[in-house]
């Protein structure tokens, strides 16, 4: 039995402990905001904040996740509030077929908490979440305005 | 029709997002049954609600183009109602069939959602728009030429009366429906509503986690399922060892699907996952256990010089041009590699059977074609199956087929009463794709003394994806779609130049790979060899790309070249950076685009890119855009890194360890021209990724000297020429 503290809620999945955080929050918990696109920790769609820090939890198991704090898309939003970085991916429509996003946002989000203005050189190195559909460009301009917001 | 049945099963689905604006699932039970009981239809198009809100349906699925918002926007410029009271909805293929496909085709592919549909769509919202003024009309009792329409709301003149929508919906929905040909279109000049950025509607559950797709879908009793298919294509299940894994945790039942897999259903995706690879299974690979990319290379490396070939453009004769005195001859051999589309949502479906039901939930780019998978699989008839469109991760392409719909209903048929998910692995993904097919090709050119091309021969050897998917669909053996971009006339996509002798003609070379369409499709490689061997003319016969290119151009491709060299700045590049060219037409649409790159120590950077479309008409420019600059991430991934191999039979590649993609480091900056000319109906999605590569090889010939022959880029030196 894993007991985890999700989005300031506290659960339990009844799972081998080295599942990976990923298939518990998807398939235990039924958030399915968080994605799976690869498993291997590659394309970071399965991003999520443990204790803040932004952590592709494809590849953590859940053990190790257990008794810290953990932030999914679902949580980012406060009372129906978009937060700064939702609101930029909003107002720049940065998704097309949005399957990246949550881990794009959420990618963005703890980047812009040690770096409230990155530089593209920044991030550059720091957002190397894979999107098909290409939207790199506007995830840019969203990232600069929510920067800027 | 049990219409309560299906938006009951549909409703399943939004969960969280009930209420809320999801585009294609809006309806939540109680909102569907009221539009059902109190609020007839005006038409197919068209749903008015006494609150004037406006449902429209269209049925062509949006991965992330935007088409429904585009279709939306198309069905309102005619009906004239207020935009910001629009929500839309996605029938079933079902609901589809039964009412004899009142909507038309299911399909988003082949750059077609938008143009295949645009005419009747508009037909639709406008004769929703003559029954309300025609309704308003009878109950004021005046000529309905007499009534004007602005934002839903009708008015009279001449007696100041005015309604709305909802208050003649009703009355509405009882007359005749005009004759559809009858109707006169409004001038695309004229549009206020089509023709302008307007916002997607589900922006929001994009970035809440909300938008739910098919790896998302959740019914109750839901178990998992994870596959794992014979490695080599074509290859079989010998045996397997149940029992070995039977026993681990969540495991529910392990079962055979088809001939070419097994699977484990279990109660999480992670136990089906280990269970499935723990399983003891022997394959019987068939006889393809023994090809490797060294073999299929020699295979089409033969058939650049083999006699027969199905001829795809013929003017003049090429052969005898070329054999005639003072004619020089200019040759190049080409090569591009199989890709895998890489979804980023991996292939999933979700099945329910019974022995008098099957129900199937399922990212699709074209619902009829699974539901028809559907009816196939689960021997039940038609009005006994139904598919529901979720959202799709992605399609490319990929999802246009229905191999993976297929699987997720042989494995609930083994469990009847419980709703089976089947979710692919990265790896099953990676391996089991219908791949873009491998082709070489061969050019060659005659310039005579004065530097005029008199020949054009061009032999392209590889797969067909039309004799891997739709045999039936080959014309006397030949595949048509081969001669994307090359045809002599077809507006689909004709050869760009005017040159008197010409000659393309395809070896058809398959291999054991399925081939499918990937986004672009054969325009992809056809444009590599055609705008690469352009350069080489230009070069050999010291020309430069540019004015070469304008002496031989048709005038369309001429106009969006001639917009992308300007804008870049063609002919003036910055100290170390240079730029190259390329232009199409594909998919109805008249492409170009310019590089500008550095190559410094053998590193490319892609500084910009200028790419110019013109497609007839633009329906939403904002997100036209989002197409052009999504589709050169797409086609420069596959020219930075895209290369299926294969050996001992299987595919090598697995994840995006070794299938890599382009990152948010490597996106040059896109700019884009919108050249709408008019007159015509072009795709948007697809046509631009195939000028992507060539522009950038041609730049980076431009700065280096090396011509690049073979792909992907990751295997070639650029600091040594
Ligand atoms: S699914 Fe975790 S990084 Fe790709
Ligand atoms: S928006 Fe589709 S993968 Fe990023």
């Amino acid at each position: 039995m894993a007991t985890l503290n999700v989005n300031g809620k506290t659960m339990t999945a009844d799972v081998d402990p080295r599942t990976p955080l990923l298939w518990v929050i998807r398939d235990s918990l039924g958030l399915t905001g968080t994605k799976y696109g690869c498993g291997i920790a590659q394309c970071g769609c399965c991003t999520v904040h443990i204790d803040g820090v932004a952590t592709r939890s494809c590849s953590v198991p859940v053990s190790a996740a257990a008794g810290k704090k953990i932030t999914t898309i679902e949580g980012l939003a406060i009372d129906g509030k978009l937060s700064k970085v939702q609101q930029a991916w909003v107002d720049s429509e940065v998704p097309q077929c949005g399957y990246c996003q949550s881990g794009m946002v959420m990618a963005v989000s703890a980047l812009l908490k040690d770096k409230p203005k990155p530089t593209n050189d920044e991030i550059d190195a720091a957002i190397t979440n894979i999107c098909r559909c290409g939207t790199y460009q506007q995830v840019r301009e969203a990232i600069h305005a929510a920067a800027k917001a | 029709m049990n219409a309560f049945t299906h938006i009951d099963r549909r409703s399943f689905l939004v969960g969280a997002s009930a209420g809320g604006l999801s585009l294609g699932m809006s309806l939540s039970f109680t909102g569907a049954a009221e539009a059902a009981v109190t609020m007839p239809e005006v038409n197919a198009w068209v749903v008015v609600k006494p609150d004037d809100s406006v449902v429209i349906r269209v049925v062509r699925p949006d991965m992330g183009q935007g088409s429904m918002t585009g279709l939306a926007q198309l069905v309102a410029e005619e009906l004239e109602c207020d935009w910001s009271k629009v929500s839309t909805e996605y029938p079933t293929p079902g609901e589809n069939l039964a009412r004899k496909r009142v909507w038309g085709a299911m399909n988003s592919t082949g750059s077609q959602a938008i143009r295949s549909s645009q005419d009747y769509v508009r037909r639709g919202g406008a004769a929703a728009r003559i029954m309300l003024v025609q309704a308003a009309a009878d109950e004021w009792k005046v000529p309905a030429a007499e009534c004007t329409v602005e934002k839903g709301v009708i008015s009279h003149k001449g007696s100041g009366k005015k309604t709305s929508f909802g208050k003649v919906a009703a009355a509405a929905a009882k007359i005749a429906p005009p004759d559809p040909k009858g109707i006169v279109l409004k001038d695309p000049k004229t549009w206020t509503i089509a023709g302008k950025p307007l916002k997607r509607a589900d922006t929001i559950d994009k970035v809440t986690g909300k938008h739910s797709f098919g790896i998302d879908v959740k019914l109750p009793g839901m178990m998992i399922a994870a596959i794992r298919q014979c490695p080599v294509n074509g290859g079989k299940v010998k045996s397997f060892e149940s029992a070995r894994v039977e026993g681990m945790r969540g495991v529910k039942k392990v079962v055979q699907v088809g001939e070419e897999a097994v699977a484990v259903v279990a109660d999480n995706f992670w136990n089906a996952k280990q269970a499935v690879l723990a399983l003891p299974v022997v394959w019987d690979e068939g006889k393809s256990a023994d090809v490797s990319s060294e073999t299929i290379a020699a295979i089409l490396k033969a058939g650049l010089d083999a006699d027969e070939a199905f001829v795809g453009n013929r003017i003049g004769d090429a052969k005898e041009a070329l054999a005639q005195p003072g004619v020089r001859k200019i040759e190049a051999v080409y090569a591009y590699p199989f890709q895998n589309h890489a979804t980023m949502e991996p292939m999933n479906a979700t099945a329910l059977y019974t022995a008098d039901k099957c129900e199937v939930w399922c990212p699709t780019q074209n619902a009829e074609a699974a539901l028809a998978v559907t009816i196939a699989t689960s021997g039940l008839p038609a009005d006994k199956c139904e598919v529901y469109k979720t959202q799709l991760g992605g399609g490319f392409g990929r999802r246009g087929r229905a191999d993976f719909v297929a699987q997720a209903i042989l494995i609930a048929k083994q469990l009847p009463g419980t709703p089976v998910k089947l979710l692919w692995t990265r790896e099953e993904d990676m391996t089991h794709c219908s791949y873009h097919p491998i082709t070489q090709c061969k050019l060659t050119a005659g310039v005579d003394e004065k530097g005029n091309v008199t020949a054009w021969k061009m032999r392209i050897s590889g797969q067909s994806i039309i004799a891997s998917l739709a045999p039936e669909r080959l014309e006397n053996g030949m595949d048509p779609a081969t001669f994307q971009g090359l045809t002599a006339s077809a507006p689909e996509g004709a050869f760009g130049y005017n040159i008197p002798n010409v000659l393309i003609d395809h070896a058809m070379r398959n291999t054991h790979l399925t081939a499918g369409f990937w986004r672009g499709v054969n325009s992809n490689h056809n444009a590599i060899y055609v705008e690469s061997f352009i350069d080489e003319i230009a070069h050999e016969t010291k020309q430069d790309p540019l004015e070469f290119r304008r002496k031989l151009l048709k005038p369309k491709q001429l106009a969006v070249l001639n917009a992308v060299a300007a804008k870049a700045g063609y002919g003036k590049p910055a100290k170390g950076r240079a730029f190259g060219l390329s232009s199409m037409n594909t998919f109805g649409s008249y492409v170009a685009a310019c590089a500008e790159v550095s190559v410094v120590d053998g590193k490319l950077t892609i500084h910009r890119i200028v790419a110019a479309t013109d497609p007839g008409y633009i329906v939403n420019p904002a997100l036209v855009e989002r197409q052009v600059m999504g589709s050169f991430v797409y086609g420069l991934s596959a020219l930075l890194y895209g290369e299926i191999s294969v050996k001992n039979g299987a595919v090598e590649q697995t994840n995006f360890d070794t299938y890599n993609v382009m990152r948010m480091a490597e996106m040059p900056v896109v700019e884009v021209i919108l050249a709408p000319s008019g007159g015509f109906w072009g795709g948007v999605g697809e046509p631009t990724i195939s000028v992507a590569a060539p522009a950038v090889l041609n730049a980076i010939f431009a700065a280096t000297g090396k011509r690049v022959r073979s792909f992907p880029l990751m295997n070639q030196d650029l600091g040594t020429v």
